[in-house]
C-alpha cells in the first residue's frame, strides 16, 4: 500500500507537482497516467525517497521510504531504462544490489530467468537493445520478491511480445496481492492491464477512479482521458 | 510466468556491511578499475627505473626521488576515486543505488571504505615494486638506499597511503560535483595545476597542498625545509587525511540533501 499525501514539488518557477494525493492498493493493477511533462516521473522519484516533496508525504506500508529496513524488499521500482553502469554486466549490476538488501545470490538467477535475460547475464549492459535493458530493470525491481512495485513507462521500447508479456506479469504480480503502480502517457497502454486509474495532468490529480467508471463518461475510455487532459490544460489557460 | 517467493525476513535493517558488499561487487566489476590500477602500479614502476637510472647525486634523498613516479598514479587513483561517484549519476545507477540504501551518508561511507581499501592496496603495491625497481635500476656508483635504512620504510609505505587519500579526494569531489568531466578537471587543476601555480606565487600554502604532501612530506626520507618549509611526514599524513575527510563530508551533506 503506498499512501501519497498532498505532495508538491516546484523546480525553479515550475510546479511538477502541485497537492497531489492518491493510494495504490494492494492486489490489483494501478494505471499512473497523465500526458508527458505532466509530474508522473517526478512523482514515482518522490515515492521513493530520490526526490523531496516540498510539501506533503509518502507513506509505504505506514512508513517513510528512508525508514524501510530492507528497502529493495518492500518496493521494487523501475524509474528509467539503462540505470545501470554500461560497463557492468547484467549479473553484476543485479548481484550488487543483491548484496546490497541482503538477498541471496541464487535470487539473482531467478529473476534473470524471470525476465529472460539468463542467456545474456554476462554481457555488458551497454550492449543491451532498449527492450533488454527494460527487462534488467523490471529484473531489479523484482529483486527483492517485494509487496509494491513502480513501473515508469515499463512498456517503453518493447515489440508487441514484449508489451504482451508486461502486461501478464503486471496482472499476475497483482493477483499475488501486491501494489502495482504502473505509469504510462498512453491510455491504450495501460487499459489491458489496470483495474484502477490516477490521472494527472500538470502535477494535479484529475481522476482516481476504475477503468469501467473512467470508460462509461463518454463514448470511449481514450475519448474519456482526453477530455480529462484537455480540461486541465484549458484551466491552466494554455490552450489557444 | 512465475515469481519465486524470497524468504522474508522483514525484521533488520541494511548495514554497513551489506552496502560495503555491494560498493564491493560495483567496483570489481568494471574492468576501467582494473586498467586503471595496472597502469598506475605501472607507471610508478617506470618512472622509478627511469630515475634510479639516471641517478647522479648520491647525496639526493634517493628514495623520495624514485618515487616522484607516484604522482602519475596518484593522478589514477584519484579518478578511480572521482569515477566511482559520477559514473553512477552519467548512468543514472545512482537512484537504483540510493533505493536500495536511502541512507546516504551510509551510502557514501562504504563506497569511501572500499575506494579507501583498493586504491591502498594498489598504492602500497606501486609504491613498494617502484621503490625496488627504481632501487635496482640505480648505478653501481651510488649507494642505493634500502628498506632497513631509518625513514625509508616508512617513506615508501606513506607514498602508497598517498594513493588513498588521493582517492578518497576524487571520490568526495565527485559527490560534490556529480559529473565525470568537471570533477576530474577540479582534480587535475585544482590538485596539479593549482600545485605548480601556487609554487610560484604563494609559498606559505604549498606545503598543504595535495600532491605537494604526497611529494614531499609523505615520501621523504628527510624532511624539507628548504627553500619551503614543508610538513614533516606524519604531519603531511594528518593534514591530507583531514583534507580527503572535509571532501567526503561536504560530498557527503550535499548528497543527503540533494535529489537524486
Amino acid at each position: 500500500m503506498i499512501e501519497v499525501r498532498g505532495i508538491s514539488k516546484r523546480y525553479g518557477a515550475t510546479v511538477a507537482v502541485d497537492r497531489l494525493s492518491f493510494d495504490v492498493r494492494p492486489g490489483v493493477v494501478t494505471g499512473f497516467l497523465g500526458p508527458n511533462g505532466s509530474g508522473k516521473s517526478t512523482t514515482m522519484r518522490m515515492i521513493l525517497g530520490l526526490d523531496r516533496p516540498d510539501a506533503g508525504s509518502v507513506r509505504i506500508g505506514g512508513r517513510r521510504y528512508r525508514e524501510l529496513g530492507w528497502p529493495l524488499r518492500e518496493v521494487g521500482g523501475l524509474l528509467e531504462a539503462r540505470a545501470f553502469h554500461p560497463g557492468r554486466s547484467a549479473r553484476a549490476h543485479l548481484a550488487a544490489l543483491a548484496a546490497s538488501n541482503g538477498l541471496p545470490r541464487s535470487r539473482v538467477e531467478e529473476v534473470l530467468g524471470i525476465v529472460g535475460l539468463a542467456g545474456a547475464a554476462q554481457r555488458r549492459a551497454g550492449k543491451f537493445s532498449l527492450g533488454m535493458a527494460q527487462r534488467l530493470g523490471i529484473a531489479a525491481a523484482l529483486l527483492g520478491d517485494p509487496g509494491v512495485l513502480l513501473l515508469d513507462e515499463p512498456v517503453n521500447g518493447l515489440d508487441p511480445e514484449g508489451i504482451r508479456w508486461i502486461r501478464n506479469l503486471l496482472k499476475s504480480l497483482a493477483a499475488q496481492g501486491r501494489a502495482v503502480l504502473v505509469s504510462s502517457h498512453l491510455i491504450s497502454e495501460i487499459a489491458l492491464a489496470a483495474d484502477h486509474l490516477v490521472v494527472i495532468g500538470q502535477g494535479r490529480l484529475l481522476a482516481d477512479t476504475s477503468v469501467a467508471e473512467l470508460a462509461a463518461r463518454s463514448t470511449s475510455l481514450e475519448e474519456a482521458f482526453f477530455q480529462l487532459t484537455d480540461g486541465a490544460i484549458e484551466s491552466q489557460g494554455q490552450k489557444s | 510466468m512465475t515469481t519465486t517467493a524470497v524468504p522474508h525476513e522483514s525484521r533488520g535493517h541494511y548495514r554497513f556491511s551489506q552496502v560495503a558488499r555491494m560498493e564491493w561487487i560495483k567496483l570489481r566489476s568494471l574492468r576501467s578499475t582494473w586498467w586503471t590500477l595496472t597502469l598506475t602500479v605501472a607507471g610508478a614502476v617506470a618512472i622509478a627505473v627511469a630515475v634510479g637510472a639516471n641517478t647522479k647525486d648520491a647525496a639526493a634523498d634517493l628514495t623520495n626521488n624514485v618515487l616522484a613516479g607516484t604522482s602519475l598514479g596518484l593522478l589514477l587513483s584519484g579518478a578511480v576515486g572521482v569515477l566511482a561517484m559520477t559514473s553512477e549519476y552519467s548512468s543514472g545507477m545512482i537512484r537504483a543505488t540510493l533505493a536500495a540504501i536511502p541512507n546516504r551518508p551510509l551510502a557514501l561511507a562504504a563506497k569511501a571504505a572500499v575506494v579507501g581499501a583498493v586504491t591502498f592496496a594498489a598504492g602500497e603495491g606501486a609504491s613498494f615494486v617502484a621503490f625496488l625497481a627504481g632501487r635496482a635500476a640505480m648505478p653501481a656508483t651510488v649507494p642505493a638506499p634500502s628498506l632497513g635504512q631509518p625513514g625509508v620504510l616508512r617513506a615508501v609505505m606513506l607514498g602508497g597511503a598517498g594513493f588513498c587519500l588521493i582517492g578518497l579526494i576524487g571520490l568526495g569531489l565527485g559527490a560534490i560535483i556529480r559529473h565525470s568531466g568537471a570533477a576530474i578537471a577540479v582534480l587535475v587543476g585544482g590538485v596539479y595545476l593549482a600545485a605548480q601555480f601556487v609554487a610560484l606565487v604563494a609559498h606559505s600554502i604549498m606545503p598543504y597542498l595535495p600532491v605537494a604532501i604526497v611529494a614531499n612530506s609523505l615520501t621523504v626520507v628527510r624532511p624539507i625545509v628548504d627553500p619551503i618549509r614543508f610538513l614533516s611526514p606524519w604531519a603531511g599524513l594528518g593534514v591530507l587525511s583531514l583534507e580527503a575527510a572535509v571532501t567526503l563530508a561536504a560530498g557527503a551533506w550535499l548528497l543527503a540533501r540533494r535529489d537524486a
